[in-house]
């Protein structure tokens, strides 16, 4: 019988919130190792083991010590899988982009001497995908678990996940949801990549965009829901990089 | 026996966030003994700078994984106080599952999956499926499960909650949805009773060492508090005066850790399941308070270790007054409401609640037009680092003799006990090292 896969799992800046999910599959968990041996996976089991072939990485780069250690996890994996939105794009995380790490720094640590302390030593936010290169995404923020299971489930029988590059409209469609613009809220749901079964426009919030964008907001047409919803250019600018800071739009491979 | 040897656990297992253990002992002295935070940082208060007062509670529920739903509550507190927002009483209501959901989910996650592993002799629960305690694994994957399920419904969803809003509550479970609840929770009392005799037999394994200290939580004439009361400690008493929380949390930074410490009596204090029902244990539910008479549990118990037993004893409250204000609910019947309208202004608001590791402050300045112009969090973890550098400060001396293994576990063991939530991030001006 085949050997099957060894998977480590990692985390860096984050909530840890998308590790949870794995966890919260339940039962479920026990189908995917039947599939896969889990050999580290900090949050929840001390066992840990250097030798693996699938290493799924959560969480944003920060500061050059998280670099390293990045880099030396790519270096021992066959395949890197990207986890959650601070993984695959850096997410919320790159809010804080907008300024300089130094102004940050002063702003939540005040004038404490950080001189020199790799702890503190940050530069800006990175998505995994500036420091090494990343092979699968699992997007969201939190993720979606049947996704994870998915995507886990393809790598493991050796095919390429099937990730959705349309709108979250169509799967709020497929809900049949009053849309979020009609009870007039702005959603990025016409240009967010779709795969989380619309939860947020289902729960009657307006999706933020934490799967990434998959369009460009074309000015046009911002222009009009400007008007019809009367709404700032710094209202829509600021809903478009709560997750998306720096990007305009995701590349295909994502 | 003088002896030379060091411990370095880098990175401890089984908690949430990256946080070092360093003993280094020489001639059977202690030379270096220090919990170290090691986390990267995320300044989350420079995050909300410039946000509108409707997507802080989005961006904050981001800081922990585990307690988003506190997160999202201390936040929707500190904007409606801000903003003169008063939510219906079924909202409050609501509100107050959601809070006894995701300490349920949160408590047992804790016990059974983080710690019952230590008492059991073994690395995960992984190794324990298809031994003797499969059942016992079973037993907890179910209780994980409901308190999801129930997260789910109140909230939306578990890990980051969609329905908690500005006001209320963007969506409200139906009748039929509170009575299946209900239903579910009234199954889990005998489950909850087979892991509390399961720990039981355990118990024994959990080390019997105290440390006086201080505690400090929520308390409120009115219940058992999570959601709403005022601050109190051990040591001194109510604070009512919500807006003046940091005369009683004073944070300050250490080197060795990029989540700050907090102080107020003493060197340090601690916040958590321990330290409300070392404040609060009469308010609890007389089955919970069984459950604490069981494992020999009475306020003030200094042991630390016990903080796992305490939320046990949380986790049976949370059933039984979960079942008591879904009957609330549907008696006085379920009603679609809409969130509460926002007139927007500038203003200050606190919002303070007790999430699963301890009490929690959000603390937003919004200008005329609802844009946070300055924030502050104190989480709860931070507030008990201090406190778990000092206990292994007394713990490390009684212990040297032990080979280095078994003191290596006693300290993780010792960290796992706070179930930090390391994550979380922090902030705050006027900062000095100590």
């Amino acid at each position: 019988m085949k050997q099957k896969p060894r998977v480590a799992v990692f985390d860096f800046a984050d909530c840890e919130g998308c590790e949870l999910e794995i966890a919260d599959l339940e039962e479920e968990i026990l189908e995917l190792i039947d599939l896969v041996d889990i050999v580290s996976f900090r949050e929840v089991m001390k066992e840990h083991s250097d030798s693996y072939d699938i290493a799924i990485v959560e969480g944003s780069v920060m500061r050059p010590m998280d670099e390293k250690r990045l880099r030396s996890i790519r270096s021992k994996a066959k395949i890197l899988v990207a986890l959650g939105a601070c993984a695959t794009m850096g997410g919320i995380n790159k809010i804080r982009n907008q300024w300089m790490p130094e102004e940050v720094k002063k702003d939540v640590y005040g004038d404490a001497d950080l001189k020199g302390n790799e702890l503190f030593d940050v530069f800006k936010t990175k998505a995994v995908n500036e420091v090494v290169p990343v092979d699968y995404y699992v997007h969201g923020c939190p993720i979606d678990r049947d996704e994870f299971k998915m995507v886990i489930t393809s790598i493991a029988l050796g095919k390429k996940p099937e990730i959705p590059r349309y709108p979250v409209c169509v799967e709020c469609k497929k809900n049949e949801n009053i849309c979020q613009f009609e009870v007039g809220r702005f959603c990025l749901g016409p240009i967010t990549r779709a795969g989380c079964k619309a939860i947020c426009p289902t729960h009657n919030s307006p999706c933020e965009g934490c799967r990434g964008l998959i369009k460009k907001a074309e000015t046009d047409c911002v222009k009009e829901v400007l008007e019809r919803y009367k709404l700032s250019y710094e209202d829509i600018r600021r809903r478009c990089t709560m997750y998306n800071y720096g990007r305009e739009e995701c590349s295909v491979d994502e | 026996m003088s002896k030379d040897f060091s411990v370095h656990v880098e990175h401890v297992t089984r908690v949430e966030g990256h946080g070092n253990i360093v003993l280094n002992v020489k001639n059977g002295k202690i030379e270096k003994l220090q919990w170290q935070v090691v986390e990267a940082p995320r300044f989350f208060e420079a995050m909300l700078r410039g946000q509108n007062y409707n997507e802080l509670r989005s961006i904050t529920s981001r800081i922990c994984g585990i307690c988003s739903i506190g997160h999202s509550l201390a936040s929707l507190k500190a904007t409606e106080d801000a903003l003169d927002v008063k939510i219906s009483e079924q909202s409050d209501i609501l509100r107050h599952l959601a809070i006894h959901a995701e300490n349920m989910q949160s408590h047992i996650l804790h016990i059974g999956y983080l710690v019952a592993p230590d008492l059991l002799g073994v690395g995960s629960v992984f190794p324990l499926i298809g031994t003797k305690h499969t059942d016992s694994v079973l037993k907890i994957v179910k209780l994980h499960r409901l308190a999801n399920e129930m997260s789910d419904l109140i909230c939306g969803r578990t890990i980051h909650p969609i329905r908690l809003v500005v006001g209320g509550f963007s969506v409200v479970p139906t009748e039929k949805q509170l009575i299946h609840l209900r239903k579910q929770l009234v199954e889990a009392r005998a489950l909850t009773q087979d892991i509390a005799t399961i720990i039981h037999s355990v118990a024994d394994k959990l080390p019997d060492f105290t440390r006086e200290t201080e505690y400090i939580g929520l308390r409120s004439d009115d219940e058992y508090a999570l959601y709403d009361g005022v601050i109190c400690s051990t040591d001194t008493g109510d604070h009512p005066d919500h807006k003046n929380y940091q005369s009683i949390m004073k944070e300050y930074l250490v080197p060795h850790s990029t989540a700050k410490h907090a102080k107020h009596a003493r060197e340090s204090y601690m916040v958590g399941a321990l330290a409300r029902f070392n404040l609060n244990s009469k308010q609890l539910h007389p089955d919970a308070q069984e459950v604490a008479s069981m494992f020999g549990l009475k306020p003030i118990n200094y042991n630390p270790f016990m903080n796992t037993v305490a939320q046990l004893v949380e986790f049976v409250h949370s059933i039984e007054d979960s079942i008591h204000w879904i009957d609330m609910l549907l008696d006085k019947g379920i009603k679609d409401e809409k969130p509460v309208k926002v007139k927007v202004k500038a203003g200050r608001g606190v919002g303070i609640v007790e999430v699963p590791r301890g009490i929690l402050v959000h603390d937003y300045t919004l200008n005329s037009k609802g844009y946070c112009t300055k924030a502050n969090c104190i989480i709860p973890t931070n507030q008990n680092h201090a406190n778990i550098q000092l206990d292994m400060e007394k713990l490390v001396p009684q212990i040297l003799d032990k080979p280095p293994k078994e003191i290596e576990l006693t300290l993780e063991m010792l960290v796992r006990a706070y179930d930090p939530c390391i994550s979380c991030s922090t902030h705050y001006l006027d900062v000095t090292f100590v």
